[in-house]
């Protein structure tokens, strides 16, 4: 990283009860902060003792020390690949001064200061240049509710960002207290002291441990917390390996499908295949005398409306085979309802007769738009170009299916979940059982895979539900990977047009985008926190309103369709097909304007230096096509990480295909290079799968893919080459989960058009 | 009762002679280290090795079984090509969520069992049945590349 040396910077401490003192420069440069009692939207200190084990004892909310100078951290964010078992960790060690390797998890308790301000402030409906007031407010405002709803979440690209100071602080605030505890225990100064990887040394060479030095460090009192300035950071901005890949190599990591409590017994489902339909009649004798088999039990009470999972009957048995076998051969007959009429083709058709007779909500706007491309007009050597894109409905299809573990027994919930949202899996769990939360206890096990998927917590009511009439022991349900195609929560189908006017120089004299879809808050909303659906949703215009291509006159508006089909966050969520939608259309126009998509899209980004930064990066690092090739460029910003792609393509067989993909970021400081490389390789495979491949349809109100043969992804022999950029940044770290997923698409199919002169404005691309 | 050789040990496991592999590793024999994914061969997370080959265990009946030798991901400690696999794996952090890697591990270790030297083309055929929705893919390719050259 390149930055300026910084000093230390000092913050007096104050005696007053506001005394603790956060800077918004904290990125740069090292803080201080006062120590004393904390205001109440402190995030050091818990209302619930974290779950410690021998010796240990807490310093705060985060972090407890054993004698033999073991750390345990309580960790609140799910493991799912992205590897924030690692990222938070060297946060904390960082700070703390102590070898990664110290550092053990475990899972933090339900507690608001685990919550996730950042994700929530995200959501805020803003463009990424407005620093006006309203922003501000709406900002400072979400932040203060989202501190009281303390949303234990991981999702949205979020948790380094959110993590960034209150690890950090932990972290030195810990190191602070064992600071002043050896101090007092040498009667010396504490500036005479310093830390050392898990030690406090004193300047004539006297060494205590920290582990030594833990019950003292409980009652200490520090002058001063300091923060390090960013040139000091060891392991922040350094490529540390996984902590969790040894686990993951052998075969020990255990995922929800791996628990194993004592007595529990598994469970099939059979799930009503026609969306909304519900159970007419079920006959449970016939099975009840297959092999191992237990119970039949009825679910469907407990599931809110329109959630991935459908109304529905477990079957319990010995094992999960013998529990399959007997729900496939229960004889089951459906009640359909309304949504036996829904298809595919019905759906884009109310979204375009939406889009015909309503202006929807306005997103953003700059000038006038309307004006603008009417006084164009037919002017000479004006150019008018208007366009209709659409993408598909698509499900997550993690490679673990669906699967919740629960233990109903004497009032109390056991849960073992590979879940994103353990807070609304507490919940639900407790909603579905009859007790109050706090009688439910939790284990988050690593997800295989999450994608926004697990944000939904449908399989714990539903698991809960049927564990309750199973005697007391604990059931380990699992999905059929038909089951979990055939119900998941899909990203919304979209369409979206476009009009634009240029001018004979190819300048762009207005651009009007209005699209229409399903809204994924709306429902989530009304699943998770039973609130009535309604107003704007940002995530359904994300990626085209906060664009920042300077138009000087465009409005950008979206159209909220009500969906009878579950709709749940699919990686990069709103941003996966407006992305497409755009850059395709800025490449379409860059055609028109007679310019290449790169030196275009220059023009319109004078004042976005980092986002020229990282296109001239990602183009300069591509280089030249091989022969037969074309290279297609596509440029995004989400989750606050700004990326630039550069697909090389060629058509062979009838079939596109990409070989390399290059992939600039300016993700902000980058915590840990190696897991940035590692998502950004992650996120582009899998929008390439849904790119080239992805498509849920529906038909008689029944989805119609069921496995990986006709719902493919990328394997092996199809996976280009992701090479990773990574550009030098001072600023707050950003998302990384999920940027990389949005360019993928438009990028393939600006190379597929200067390959065959065809403009592909429908994913999946087909030729 | 049937007896089902795994990982060099006879093992008895109750349960009906149609019984995929998978179930019997992961609910009668509590080896949860293979993976369901599908259920139909078509994603290879169940991947173990019969008789030396790799096989899709959600779809391979326990009596099919009978007299080979079954080998699971928890087994490659103690195999040369299975450790120098999995270390390779460690060195260039393939895994990200980790679901699939079992079954990733186990086909790379069969592929470098018979072919010291694979080329791209042979990891491409070799690893095809392995979806990965990471997209750990070109992690996997140079970790099959390291393995085969640490055991050379």
């Amino acid at each position: 990283m390149q930055q300026d040396q910084q000093a230390p910077q000092r913050v007096p401490v104050r005696s007053s009860r506001r005394r603790f003192i956060f800077g918004g420069a904290a990125a740069l440069g090292a803080l201080v902060v006062g120590w004393g009692v904390l205001p109440p939207r402190q995030r050091l200190h818990a209302s619930h003792p974290l779950p410690l084990s021998g010796d240990a004892v807490a310093l705060n909310g985060w972090i407890a020390l054993g004698a033999d100078g073991s750390v345990m951290l309580a960790m609140p964010r799910s493991e799912m690949g992205q590897g924030i078992h690692t990222a938070l960790p060297m946060l904390v060690a960082e700070e703390l001064d102590v070898p990664l390797a110290a550092i053990r998890l475990v899972q933090a308790p339900i507690d608001k200061i685990y919550g996730n301000i950042a994700m929530l402030k995200d959501g805020l409906p803003f463009h990424p240049d407005d620093d006006g007031r309203l922003k501000a407010a709406a900002s400072w405002m979400v932040g203060k509710v989202a501190r009281e709803l303390g949303l234990i979440i991981t999702g949205g690209s979020s948790s380094v960002k959110d993590g960034w100071l209150p690890m950090r602080e932990a972290g030195a605030t810990a190191r602070a207290m064992l600071l002043a505890a050896a101090a007092k225990q040498w009667q010396a100064r504490a500036a005479d002291c310093r830390t050392e990887q898990g030690f406090v040394i004193h300047a004539d060479g006297r060494r205590l441990a920290y582990g030594a030095l833990a019950h003292a460090a409980v009652t200490a009192t520090p002058a001063e917390v300091v923060l390090k300035a960013p040139q000091d950071f060891k392991l922040i901005g350094r490529a540390q390996p996984r902590r969790d890949a040894a686990a993951k190599v052998n075969g020990s990591a255990i995922f929800g499908i791996d628990v194993r409590p004592e007595g529990m017994v598994y469970a099939a489902v059979r799930m009503a295949p026609v969306i909304g339909a519900s159970v007419a009649k079920v006959e449970p004798s016939a099975v009840l005398k297959m092999p191992g088999v237990l119970q039949v039990v009825d679910f469907s009470a407990a599931l809110p409306a329109r959630t991935g999972a459908g109304a529905g009957v477990a079957v319990l048995a010995r094992s999960y085979w013998q529990a399959r076998q007997a729900a496939l051969a229960l004889p089951l007959e459906w009640q359909e309802g309304p949504g036996a009429s829904l298809n595919s083709a019905a759906i884009y058709a109310d979204m375009a007769a939406r889009l015909d007779h309503e202006a929807g909500h306005t997103y953003y706007a700059q000038g006038d738009a309307e004006g603008a491309l009417q006084q164009a007009g037919s002017a000479a050597g004006v150019k008018r170009i208007t366009a209709e894109y659409r993408a598909p409905f698509l499900a997550h299809a993690a490679m673990e299916p669906i699967n919740c573990t629960a233990q109903v027994r004497d009032g109390k919930v056991r849960l073992w979940v590979p879940t994103q949202s353990p807070g609304f899996a507490v919940q639900a769990a407790a909603k579905a059982a009859g007790v109050a939360d706090d009688q439910v206890e939790l284990v988050v096990t690593m997800l295989g895979g999450g994608f926004g998927r697990r944000l939904d917590v449908d399989m714990v009511a539903q698991v809960v539900a049927v564990a309750k009439q199973a005697g007391g022991v604990p059931v380990q349900m699992i999905w059929s990977r038909e089951d979990d195609t055939g119900h998941d929560v899909y990203r919304p189908a979209a369409l979206s047009r476009f009009q634009a006017a240029l001018d004979g120089q190819g300048r762009v004299l207005g651009l009007v985008c209005k699209s229409a879809s399903g809204s994924v808050s709306h429902q989530f909303l009304a699943r998770n926190l039973g609130l009535p659906a309604g107003g704007p949703d940002k995530t359904t215009a994300e990626g085209e309103f906060d664009m920042q291509y300077e138009f000087p006159h465009q409005r950008i508006s979206h159209v909220i369709v009500d969906s009878a089909v579950p709709l749940g966050y699919w990686r990069s969520v709103g941003h996966s097909h407006n992305a497409f939608f755009k850059e395709s259309f800025i490449d379409e126009l860059a055609h028109a304007a007679g310019q290449d998509g790169v030196s275009f899209r220059r023009g319109l980004l004078q004042r976005h230096p980092r986002h020229l930064a990282v296109l001239d990066a990602a183009v300069a690092r591509a280089g030249a096509p091989a022969a037969g090739r074309a290279h297609g460029v596509a440029l995004h910003q989400s989750f606050g990480t700004i990326v630039a792609q550069v697909a090389e393509v060629a058509i062979e067989e009838g079939q596109i295909r990409v070989y390399k993909v290059v992939c600039a970021i300016d993700c902000g400081i980058a915590v840990n290079p190696n897991i940035i490389a590692q998502q950004a390789e992650s996120a582009v495979l899998f929008g390439l799968s849904a790119a080239l491949y992805g498509a849920i349809t529906i038909k008689d109100g029944k989805v119609e893919q069921s496995n990986f043969h006709d719902y493919p992804v990328l394997r092996m022999p199809q996976a280009p080459v992701v090479e990773t950029l990574i550009l030098p940044s001072a600023e707050h770290p950003e998302g990384m989960g999920e940027p990389a997923t949005p360019p993928i698409a438009p990028a393939v199919a600006n190379a597929v058009f200067k390959l065959t002169g065809k403009r592909l404005r429908s994913l999946p691309l087909t030729l | 009762m049937i007896t089902l050789n795994i990982n060099g040990k006879d093992m008895q496991v109750d349960a009906d002679p149609s019984t995929p592999i998978l179930w019997a590793l992961r609910d009668n024999l509590n080896l949860t280290g293979t993976k369901f994914g599908c259920g139909a061969a078509l994603c290879g997370a169940c991947t173990v090795h019969l008789g030396g080959q790799p096989i899709r265990s959600c779809v391979t009946p326990i009596s099919a079984a009978v007299g080979q030798k079954i080998t699971t991901i928890e087994a490659m400690e103690n195999d040369k090509v299975g450790k120098a696999v999995q270390a390779a794996w460690v060195k260039l952090d393939v895994p990200q969520c980790g679901y699939c890697q079992s079954g990733q591990i186990m086909s790379a270790t069969a592929l470098l069992r018979t072919n010291k030297a694979p080329s791209d083309a042979d990891i491409d055929n070799a690893m095809s049945g392995n979806i990965c929705r990471c997209g750990t893919y070109q992690r996997i390719r140079a970790a099959i590349k390291d393995a085969a050259k640490s055991i050379a």
